[in-house]
């Protein structure tokens, strides 16, 4: 199948071709769609006379003086406080991470070289705790954290998001460490190190792919959430997918799509340039769990 | 490793999922038995020249007295659990009982709440799952033929659909299919009719769903696969050209039972995610023709009255649901590891 692309019939090759291009149409198209869209104003983007409007903008001409617009970017970020969103959506994905990967590395490592029979139900709990609807755990933190005053806070969501993360980061960082060689460990703890030292000393430094691959996994789960993040936040301190999502509530008025609009396509953008970067980690982050099982 | 420096090594990890997973779900099982107290109604009787009057007020400080003594509201057992929001006993019963024969029975059960949430959950889950796996697969075997140069490329601009927020993804989708949109109105084009409009009509909105929901998960299937071709036994291919065998004969005959146990796993996974489905109902706003059963937790716990004994009930039964889902995974974990520990 690999080396007989020079070998397949013309017609074969041309009906390839043609499925390729359509699943890059159906999978590329939206995103830029969108995109060009977002300069525009409603009339245009969602125009009822004709879709070329879209394309051309005959009413951003006419009302803005220009094709193209920044008015939904000014909306979304200056008017609605686009920006306070991004700001704790960094926040809590910065601190999901670095939370999540340091525990996550402790707990795997010890997953990996411990050969108890308890390591196998540890993973099963974890895979169990996996396949749990996030959404289905919400009503068990509302009583108490209104109780104890934890509730809007993102301190709060952060730690929830690193909990529901832990069982996939143990799983992934597990294989991952099940990869590098027991010896150099016991080597070192031969030499006289304690366990710990030897993780400090000679495990860290060989850990970094496993380890980065995991957090991409670990970012993106604390940037898409929403499930939790609209339940346990307050108005303030909001993330950018339930702002988003509240811009869809305010009613569909003149200019308010083109604010979500806007806040969709900011969204979009990093995470662009996360695959652009990540590409291969990412792949062979999704590849590792199915390999492995 | 010895027991003790495991112990402090899994600390962290196993508290903050004890904390945060394992006694949410604990605490769910026990909300949904109890519900709110009643309100404590004082009936006093005002008398005035002109006749008597029975007034009811609430005694504020009784109720108050009430809440703080018993947290968790009145104990009512599997009340919640039967009520027509959720399992709908009695309704049934009644249904049962009216319905002349099973399509009549069918349609009045739709209109009970809980088991349309039910019903479109499990549509989504064993419709999308089998979709993404076949066209997951087509596209990996066509990348698999392209020239290496082009793979990259393709492959970065496949993993999209795949890498964004659910909720982001379907607002993308939901605002061209709008009447207003590109393909809101290529449709109404093609069909000659200036006023279709997929949100109206509950058939068009779970196929406008389930359409998102394979464009969402097939990227996954495709790295996946894409990755195990890359591993396919060359000379099993060769022995399968030289005895004859069609294209077609090769990927049904040595290609699909390779990958076997990468399909097993894609799915399986698959399963469980898409019984979850929840973002897309909110990103298409098309909680009118189609709700799931996460959707149906949530309407519950947003808004100005949280039910939180309601919520707490349907996740129960949302979590029940998914064990079923998960068994096989954990039976072939299981074989996994015996299989492991034999070698």
């Amino acid at each position: 199948m690999i080396n007989h692309s020079l070998k397949l019939p013309i017609s074969l090759k041309v009906s390839i071709s043609i499925f390729i291009v359509f699943w890059l149409i159906i999978a590329a198209f939206p995103f830029i769609w969108t995109l060009w869209g977002s300069f525009k104003i409603e009339a245009d983007f969602f125009s009822k006379a004709d879709w070329m409007n879209a394309l051309f903008a005959p009413r951003t001409i006419a009302e803005k003086g220009g094709a193209f617009t920044g008015d939904g970017y000014y909306g979304a970020w200056v008017q609605e406080n686009f920006w306070q969103a991004v700001i704790n959506t960094t926040l809590v994905c910065f601190f999901v991470v670095g939370t999540s990967l340091t525990i996550g590395t402790l707990g795997g490592y010890a997953l990996s070289r411990s050969s108890y029979k308890y390591t196998f139900w540890l993973l099963i709990t974890a895979l169990i705790f996996r396949a749990m609807p996030p959404i289905t755990l919400v009503a068990g933190y509302l009583l108490p954290f209104y109780e104890w005053n934890l509730w809007g806070h993102l301190a709060t969501t952060v730690i929830v998001l690193v909990a529901i993360n832990q069982p996939f980061t143990l799983w992934m960082l597990h294989s991952f460490f099940q990869k590098i060689p027991k010896e150099l460990d016991e080597s070192a703890k031969v030499d006289g190190c304690t366990q710990f030292q030897a993780f400090r000393h000679v495990i860290i430094p060989v850990m970094w792919p496993g380890v980065i691959t995991t957090g991409l996994f670990s970012f993106l789960l604390a940037y898409n959430d929403f499930a939790i993040t609209s339940m346990l936040l307050s108005q303030n301190n909001q993330t950018m997918m339930p702002k988003i999502a509240s811009f869809m509530g305010t009613t569909q008025t003149e200019g308010n799509v083109m604010f979500a609009v806007a806040a969709v396509v900011s969204t979009t953008a990093p995470l662009f340039i996360m695959v652009m970067f990540f590409q291969r980690q990412i792949v062979s982050g999704l590849t590792a769990g199915a390999v492995k099982g | 490793m010895k027991h003790k420096t495991f112990f402090w090594f899994f600390l962290p990890t196993a508290s903050a999922m004890l904390l945060f997973i394992a006694l949410p779900i604990f605490s769910i099982v026990i909300q949904s038995l109890f519900t709110p107290h009643d309100a404590v109604i004082i009936v006093t009787e005002n008398c005035d020249p002109f006749g008597c009057k029975q007034e009811t007020t609430i005694d504020q400080e009784a109720t108050r007295d009430l809440k703080k003594s018993e947290p968790l509201g009145k104990f009512v057992g599997l009340e919640i659990y039967k009520d027509r929001g959720h399992l709908a006993v009695n309704e049934i019963k009644e249904i049962w009982v009216e319905s002349n024969n099973f399509a009549e029975f069918r349609n009045n059960i739709g209109n009970l709440p809980f088991y349309r949430a039910m019903a479109f959950t499990l549509t989504f889950t064993f419709t999308v799952t089998p979709l993404m796996l076949v066209f997951g697969f087509i596209i990996a075997l066509a990348v698999n033929s392209l020239h290496q140069n082009l793979k990259g490329l393709t492959i970065f601009f496949s993993l999209l659909p795949m890498i964004v927020s659910p909720l982001i993804g379907s607002l993308v989708l939901f605002w061209m299919i709008d009447s207003r949109g590109i393909i809101g109105e290529a449709l109404q084009y093609v069909f000659e009719d200036p006023d279709l409009s997929l949100k109206a009509s509950t058939g068009l909105t779970w196929v406008m769903l389930i359409v998102y929901g394979v464009w969402h998960a097939a990227p996954f299937s495709f790295v996946v696969f894409y990755a195990g071709l890359q591993t396919l036994p060359m000379d099993t291919i060769e022995s399968a050209k030289i005895d004859g065998a069609s294209r077609l004969q090769q990927v049904w005959y040595v290609v699909i039972p390779h990958l076997m146990p990468l399909i097993t796993f894609v799915a399986l996974m698959q399963l469980m995610d898409n019984f979850r489905v929840f973002e897309p109902i909110v990103g298409f706003s098309a909680e009118a023709h189609a709700q799931s059963l996460s959707w149906f937790i949530f309407n519950d716990l947003g808004g100005e009255t949280r039910l939180l004994s309601s919520a707490a009930t349907s996740s129960v039964l949302t979590i029940i649901g998914v064990s079923i889902l998960l068994f096989p995974v954990l039976i072939r974990t299981w074989c996994d590891f015996n299989e492991k520990s034999a070698k």
